[in-house]
């Protein structure tokens, strides 16, 4: 049995905790409505760049000189995973969500005879398929230093996809990130970037606003291969703004909940304390009668 | 007074401007290039260099690009840059910067057609900090 002293310390440090992660959820609250803005704020930009796509493919109409980075290597053999998670925890299940897909869709590579190749976005994905995967590792971004997500360095990322393609490092690449839904649900997607999957829906669109009959400057085939590293680019800022703001809302949720049990572990110790402070007071009491009635 | 048409000018961050304009100079990759309403459509890259708006109001307003397409209908146009800054927000050690990368790129080039591009994207940044230096 804890004496008095004890239970009022552990009441006292509970509070702390709960304390520390209420304001953690502040500040998270705060972040997720600037991560959604930015997502938000980025959301015409990739609309327009799927919509010119889609003009300029069909424009192009799979003739042959559509540049490798869409068609791809006519292969499947070799794999690469970009993976882009948080690069810090305390936000439930937000990175492991990610991981896992990851790790099931390189176990069913893996088994299927494929070789598999992963760069890491974020220290958490690392730090996590490291243990199982750390040989198939290539590589892995550090984001930590960067305080608001720039174009710049999705752009880093495209560049280093792109040159390992050029080399013949890999044929087909898959990007795995999480798609901001709402703050409580967060889903962990992979999509494929290279050979990019056409747009099917924006080509809909893209049709619909005047099938106008363009004039190309310069060719149709030299703008393509100019606009799909782009465009990979793009994916991929895409997916670390949408991976930024399911974090904060992922983190948010934990320390609602972590809050929460706080308050109810406070209740809990505080009934123990005031049951065990009352047993002594009528200890007290009963030792004192019994020592006045043997007077 | 000149018909006014939509124009927008989007980088991956952020929507620029989204606004009816009188017209637009464009520094296309193939020259420059004003658009009006009712332009026929066309769709070109453009180089490293400076938008200039006017908007139906009359005003002028000035942007620097680095990179990208233009999407040019009758009914409006749209630019996508790769980042865009107004003029007035130009950050000099940013330019600067991407003149050091590219000199890299063009030191670096292993053919003879990746050099040329890099030197040729090189002079366009130098071309460009020449026009802004005087601003």
């Amino acid at each position: 049995m804890p004496s008095l002293k004890d239970l009022r310390n552990r009441i006292a440090s509970v509070k702390a905790t709960q304390k520390i992660t209420k304001a953690m959820q502040m500040v998270a609250a705060a972040k997720l409505r600037r991560a959604q803005e930015a997502a938000e704020a980025a959301r015409p930009y990739s609309e327009r760049m799927g919509a010119v796509l889609a003009n300029i493919t069909q424009a192009i109409g799979g003739g042959g000189d559509a540049p490798a980075l869409m068609t791809g290597t006519g292969k499947d053999d070799v794999h690469l995973l970009v993976v882009c998670t948080a690069e810090r925890g305390l936000c439930g299940g937000f990175n492991s969500q990610i991981a896992r897909l990851a790790r099931d869709h390189i176990r069913r590579l893996l088994a299927d005879g494929k070789q598999v190749k992963i760069i890491c976005v974020g220290k958490k994905g690392y730090d996590i398929l490291r243990r199982d995967y750390a040989s198939l590792i290539l590589e892995r971004v550090d984001l930590r230093e960067v305080k608001t997500l720039g174009f710049v360095n999705a752009d880093a990322i495209a560049r280093k996809v792109i040159h390992l393609f050029s080399q013949g490092e890999f044929d087909i690449c898959t990007l795995f990130y999480s798609q901001f839904k709402s703050v409580i649900s967060q889903i962990p997607t992979a999509q494929q970037i290279i050979p990019a999957a056409a747009p099917a829906s924006t080509a809909a669109e893209a049709t619909s606003g005047g099938n106008a009959v363009y004039e190309y400057e310069p060719e149709p085939g030299e703008i393509l291969s100019d606009l799909i590293p782009r465009n990979i680019a793009v994916q991929i800022f895409r997916a670390l703004l949408e991976n930024a703001a399911g974090e904060m809302g992922a983190k948010m949720s934990a320390m609602d909940n972590a809050t929460r049990n706080a308050g109810d572990m406070i209740n809990r110790l505080s009934i123990t304390y005031n049951r065990q402070r009352q047993a002594q007071i009528t200890k007290e009491l009963i030792e004192i009668i019994s020592g006045a009635e043997a007077l | 007074m000149a018909e006014a048409f939509q124009f927008e000018l989007v980088s991956p961050e952020r929507l620029l401007v989204s606004e009816q304009v009188e017209s637009v100079v464009i520094p296309g990759a193939e020259g420059e290039m004003t658009v009006m309403a009712k332009h026929a459509p066309v769709m070109t890259t453009i180089k490293p260099g400076v938008v200039t708006v006017k908007t139906a109001a009359g005003a002028e307003e000035r942007y620097v690009v680095f990179g990208g397409f233009a999407d040019i209908l009758p009914s409006g146009c749209t630019l996508l840059a790769e980042s865009a800054v107004h003029v007035n927000d130009i950050d000099r050690t940013d330019l600067a910067r991407r003149i050091q990368e590219a000199k890299e790129d063009a030191a670096d080039a292993k053919d003879d057609e990746s050099r040329s591009r890099a030197e040729q994207f090189l002079s366009q940044l130098t071309t460009l900090e020449g026009a802004l230096l005087p601003a």
